[in-house]
């Protein structure tokens, strides 16, 4: 459903000013959701001041800086600090991208940051994806196959490797579908970018052999047809991808196989 | 049950709150936006043709109240609505066809369709106001 506004326990209210790092000459304020599930408060923004000659230069740098210096409960995802992992992805300065490929001088003025959108807290800037890694296995992400399994690998042909470009790099970061208006208003049903694309993935699989059923499970006015081709989450891709693309394409394909 | 009283008080997290209105999303909005004043701007031309055909009075009546400032305002919102909802319906075409999908050029058939739907808007109330 449509709700523009935020729920009552959900607004946010202005939080904690952290001091700043004695001594330090060249400071960068962070502005942080917090949302503790231990004070019953509703959410906060706190602002911090990162000391830049003490700290990398990536948003995820700074994130560290504030936990590791100055306040440990703040609550936050990451792995690999190299954009292959997709554990830190939140909405840093207006849009969703990894906290560790985003350079905080690629960010004019404070550094505001938000879980990803319209997903239900667990605390800070940890959302709950349950519901994303549901809907990726309801697409069936694996190989498919009827044919005798041949002895060495399933060959496929450098042409049809290469219908895979593009689609293979997705690190099912959730950035493009916490990004999406149609998965923010119909996100139970809609399986949104990030699984589309992944769906896409299978459909132009050279080797899978199941492209019919996973048509008629797209085939749906809410899993596949709420794309309005917004265009958010080709926008928003850390990783540079379109889904928007993927989403399209398949549409073709439904359509196509009526003929 | 401890899990579950937690899940059930957790907050959602700030969508549209925060979210940077880029040109692409702010397009499709007024898309929708326009889309469903077409449904009016319709209602407007229908009352119109069945003044006409009420009579010469009744047609003087409506036909007084699209002509004062305030209906030809209205009118030239409802052509830039018209207008602007007709080029953004050719974008959606090319989309629905697999082209323009990639970001640098959505985002250009967004700005086309804006200043595009201005200047014809405009070229039409030229014409409306020399015909008058």
């Amino acid at each position: 459903m449509v709700e523009l506004a935020l729920p009552k326990n959900s607004k946010m209210t202005p939080g904690k000013v952290w001091p700043k790092p004695v001594g330090a000459t060249s400071l960068r304020e962070y502005r942080v959701y917090r949302w503790d599930p231990e004070d019953g408060r509703n959410p906060r923004i706190d602002s911090y001041f990162v000391d830049l000659d003490d700290c990398g230069p990536m948003v995820l740098d700074g994130l560290l800086y504030i936990k590791n210096k100055i306040d440990p409960s703040l609550t936050f995802r990451r792995s690999c600090r190299e954009g292959i992992c997709g554990s830190c992805a939140m909405n840093i300065d207006g849009m969703n991208t990894l906290a560790c490929t985003k350079g905080m001088d690629e960010i004019a003025g404070p550094v505001k940051i938000y879980p990803l959108p319209h997903m239900d807290v667990v605390k800070d800037l940890v959302p709950d994806l349950t519901h994303f890694y549901a809907q990726h296995r309801s697409i069936e992400p694996w190989l498919h196959t009827e044919s005798p399994t041949p002895q060495t690998e399933w060959l496929q042909s450098r042409e049809d490797r290469e219908k895979l470009d593009g689609l293979y790099e997705c690190i099912l970061c959730a950035c493009c579908s916490t990004s999406c208006p149609s998965y923010w208003w119909n996100g139970e049903r809609y399986l949104g970018p990030a699984i589309l694309l992944q769906a896409y993935r299978w459909l132009i699989d050279s080797r899978d052999e199941a492209t019919g059923e996973r048509l008629d499970y797209l085939e749906d006015p809410f899993r596949l047809y709420r794309c309005h081709t917004i265009m958010n989450c080709a926008q928003t891709c850390p990783k540079g991808l379109n889904p928007a693309k993927a989403i399209a394409e398949t549409k073709k394909m439904l359509l196509e196989r009526q003929f | 049950m401890a899990d579950a009283r937690t899940a059930a008080s957790r907050p959602l997290s700030p969508h549209l709150q925060v979210f940077r209105p880029i040109l692409t999303m702010m397009m499709s909005i007024v898309h929708r936006i326009t889309g469903g004043a077409l449904y009016v701007g319709t209602l407007f031309v229908v009352w119109w043709l069945v003044a006409a055909a009420s009579g010469p009075e009744y047609f003087a009546f409506v036909n007084g109240i699209y002509s004062s400032w305030f209906g030809r305002l209205v009118l030239l919102g409802f052509a830039w609505a018209l207008v602007h909802h007709a080029i953004g319906g050719i974008r959606h075409f090319l989309w629905d066809f697999g082209y323009c999908l990639d970001k640098a050029t959505a985002t250009r058939m967004a700005q086309i369709n804006i200043v595009a739907s201005l200047a014809i808007t405009a070229v039409i109330a030229v014409i409306g106001i020399l015909v008058a």
